[in-house]
């Protein structure tokens, strides 16, 4: 065990798999001689060589359209997108080519694409949004968020083993501020198992990404109040453990989901209603949902501050579910 | 770099340089004869309901589509689109198959996930097109890029039509495929009309094969309707890609001698330029060369179009007899597993 970022241990993971399997390689924008731009794939040039580190044009459909053909002839590819944002310019392959491949015509397309995602530093309107719920919502797509380092490091190795296309949601705001102990050894995180982050009693937080920190804190916060939070972060969205998530709400009977992509349509809502339609039972008050609200991610500190929920909004809105 | 525009084939000679014997010729012929089959005989499967959904065919397009998939070897790859009938021909696809893929039934490519020309069989080099054109113009890019990475001596074949041309896809494939310099040939099926707009509304270049000079490799315009030419093109951009020479952009100039799909009556196209084509059949101009410069004979030729009729009546038996996809099925699949990956070209 050594501590290491979110970050290090994305690339400790991609690099393990590189050097196990010849077939993996990555391409994307700026990620062979300058690393990426955040610095994933650093010195992955100087050892794979440029023909498994491609920096490629500017061209996020053909990025994701190459992993696919690439995919399709036997090769696991790893697509970095510069910034999540910037997947709307390959949706067609990913949603049209890769995702109905496998329905459709019978072949698997083994891709991981990463995804910088995430707000926090004034990236303005094309640099801060989470964009997993749209992908969410297409049947043959795989979503994953992890929110620890361990997790990140078990979960791109998932992800690469993966025969599916799988989106690899990496928090930027996690990159380099959350440090913890990841395992040495090589080791795979399930897709579609969520992580209790702290047991609780009397109300559950169901989240996944940076703001498992944001719950982490509120719940610290509420602890000193006598309130006891049960924090289950999910991991993977697509597969989402539903029944870790309606174990818990049984467990505390009130539940609120929290994400940071915007509300309306926001994948909180798919777990409001499947609790509401199983659990519906034992709960003892309404689905609470704090996310951002329907807008563009704004730039501007005070903006972005009331954009993306904060821990006082965590804190408020489980005080005021626990008293219901 | 100006187009180069490809000069006809004329004698045996010149085919057998090119690579062609006297059997591959009547494999040839065969191969059009099929591929203008399976679409006629769908024709009126269509209009006798059994088929559902719409219906499209490459009517005009079936040399173009049969002389590339001639020119490529057999560990090559492409993705055809809906004119390109001929390179599922071609390249083995069995007819009973794609009559079943048609209807619907279990036993097409797709098992009734996926309806008309949308299907391909991987095994045999082929990938299944979407209807978002050029979309799998970049996949093919992907392939090359995986020959290329491996240091294969394979090469992928991109089709593409004229209307596409106008998408983005089409830029980003040929120009990560120029910069890369990678083992791809790119096939423009340009039939002239991309569903009613014609080609001043869709490119203001004198050939779409212009373009080839801004991604760095040649371009060339063939006569879509002269096999023999434009396989001796292909031939040529697929060794050129094959040795390390990267893209060839092929311009295949035909005319759709049919509307969208079935629905359409094309009342758009000037009677005049479905009259003008219609003299440049490709089957028939291929029969004439034969008969001209092979000595074609009577015989030979009832033997080859009985035996086309014979493979068609009994592809459609058989297809008929394949059962309907079973509703219970319908949620298989949508999620690969590891055990999928268990194939020729994921291992």
């Amino acid at each position: 065990m050594a501590e290491k970022t979110y970050l290090q241990a994305i690339s400790d993971g991609l690099r393990e798999e590189m050097r196990r399997d010849e077939r993996v390689f990555v391409i994307g924008e700026d990620v062979g001689v300058y690393g990426g731009a955040f610095k994933v794939t650093l010195g992955f040039q100087e050892e794979f060589g440029p023909w498994r580190v491609i920096d490629s044009p500017l061209s996020e459909t053909a990025i994701v359209g190459g992993c696919t053909g690439a995919a399709l002839m036997g090769m696991r590819p790893v697509a970095e997108m510069q910034f999540a944002d910037f997947i709307s310019c390959a949706w067609d392959q990913l949603v049209t080519v890769a995702a109905k491949q496998r329905f459709r015509a019978g072949t698997p397309v083994p891709i991981v694409v990463r995804l910088p995602s995430g707000g926090g530093f004034s990236g303005g309107p094309f640099h801060s949004q989470n964009p997993e719920s749209s992908f969410a919502h297409i049947p043959g797509l795989k979503c994953v968020c992890p929110a620890t380092p361990e997790d990140a490091k078990g979960l791109i190795i998932s992800a690469i083993q993966d025969p599916n296309p799988v989106l690899f949601f990496e928090h930027k705001h996690l990159y380099r501020r959350i440090k913890a102990e990841v395992p040495d050894e090589r080791y795979l995180t399930p897709i579609g198992k969520a992580r209790t982050h702290r047991e609780g009693d009397d109300v559950s937080v169901i989240t996944w990404g940076a703001m498992v920190y944001a719950a982490d804190e509120a719940a610290k916060q509420l602890e000193e109040e006598g309130l006891s939070v049960e924090i289950i972060d999910l991991r993977t969205i697509m597969p989402w453990d539903k029944a870790a998530v309606l174990a818990s709400a049984r467990k505390t009977s009130k539940v609120l989901v929290l994400h940071e992509d915007t509300r309306t349509g926001g994948f909180g809502a798919e777990i409001a209603a499947t609790i509401g339609e199983e659990a519906y039972e034992d709960l003892d008050g309404p689905i609470r949902r704090i996310a951002a609200p329907d807008t563009p991610v704004p730039f501007s500190p005070p903006l972005e501050k009331a954009f993306i929920p904060q821990v006082a909004d965590v804190v408020a809105g489980l005080r005021e579910l626990a008293e219901y | 770099m100006a187009v180069r525009e490809a000069e006809p084939l004329s004698s045996l000679r010149e085919v057998r340089e090119a690579g062609l014997d006297r059997e591959d010729l009547l494999g040839i012929y065969r191969n059009l004869l099929v591929t203008r089959g399976v679409e006629e005989r769908g024709h009126i499967l269509y209009r006798q309901g059994k088929i559902p959904g719409s219906f499209y065919t490459g009517r005009g397009n079936e040399g173009a589509a049969v002389g590339v998939a001639t020119a490529m070897g057999p560990d090559d790859v492409g993705a055809p689109l809906h004119r390109d009938m001929g390179v599922h021909i071609t390249r083995g696809v069995e007819p009973w198959r794609i009559f079943a893929q048609y209807m619907g039934r279990a036993d097409g490519p797709t098992r009734g996930r996926d309806g008309n020309v949308h299907m391909a069989d991987l095994r045999l080099g082929l990938m299944a097109m979407v209807s978002h054109l050029p979309a799998m113009l970049p996949v093919a890019v992907g392939a090359a890029l995986a020959f290329r990475i491996r240091e294969e001596k394979r090469v992928a074949v991109a089709w593409y039509g004229e209307g596409a041309s106008a998408r983005g896809d089409t830029h980003e494939g040929m120009n990560l495929a120029g910069v890369r310099r990678l083992p791809v040939v790119f096939i423009c099926d340009n039939n002239q009309w991309a569903y009613s707009t014609p080609t001043h509304l869709g490119y203001a270049v004198e050939h779409l094969a212009d373009r080839a000079a801004a991604y760095g490799f040649e371009g060339v315009v063939v006569d879509g309707t002269d096999v023999l030419a434009v396989y001796r093109e292909a031939k040529r951009a697929i060794e050129h890609a094959r040795a390390g020479g990267g893209p060839t952009l092929i311009e295949c100039l035909t005319l759709r001698m049919e509307g969208h799909a079935v629905h359409d009556d094309a009342f758009y196209v000037p009677k005049e330029l479905f009259e003008e084509w219609a003299k440049r059949d490709p089957l028939e101009r291929f029969r004439t060369w034969l008969i001209e410069n092979a000595e074609l004979s009577d015989d030979e030729e009832d033997e080859i179009t009985g035996g086309v009729k014979r493979l068609l009546n009994e592809a459609i038996r058989r297809a008929e007899d394949s059962p309907l996809p079973d509703p219970a099925s319908l949620l298989e699949g949508v999620y690969a597993t590891p055990e999928d990956l268990d194939t020729p070209h994921h291992k």
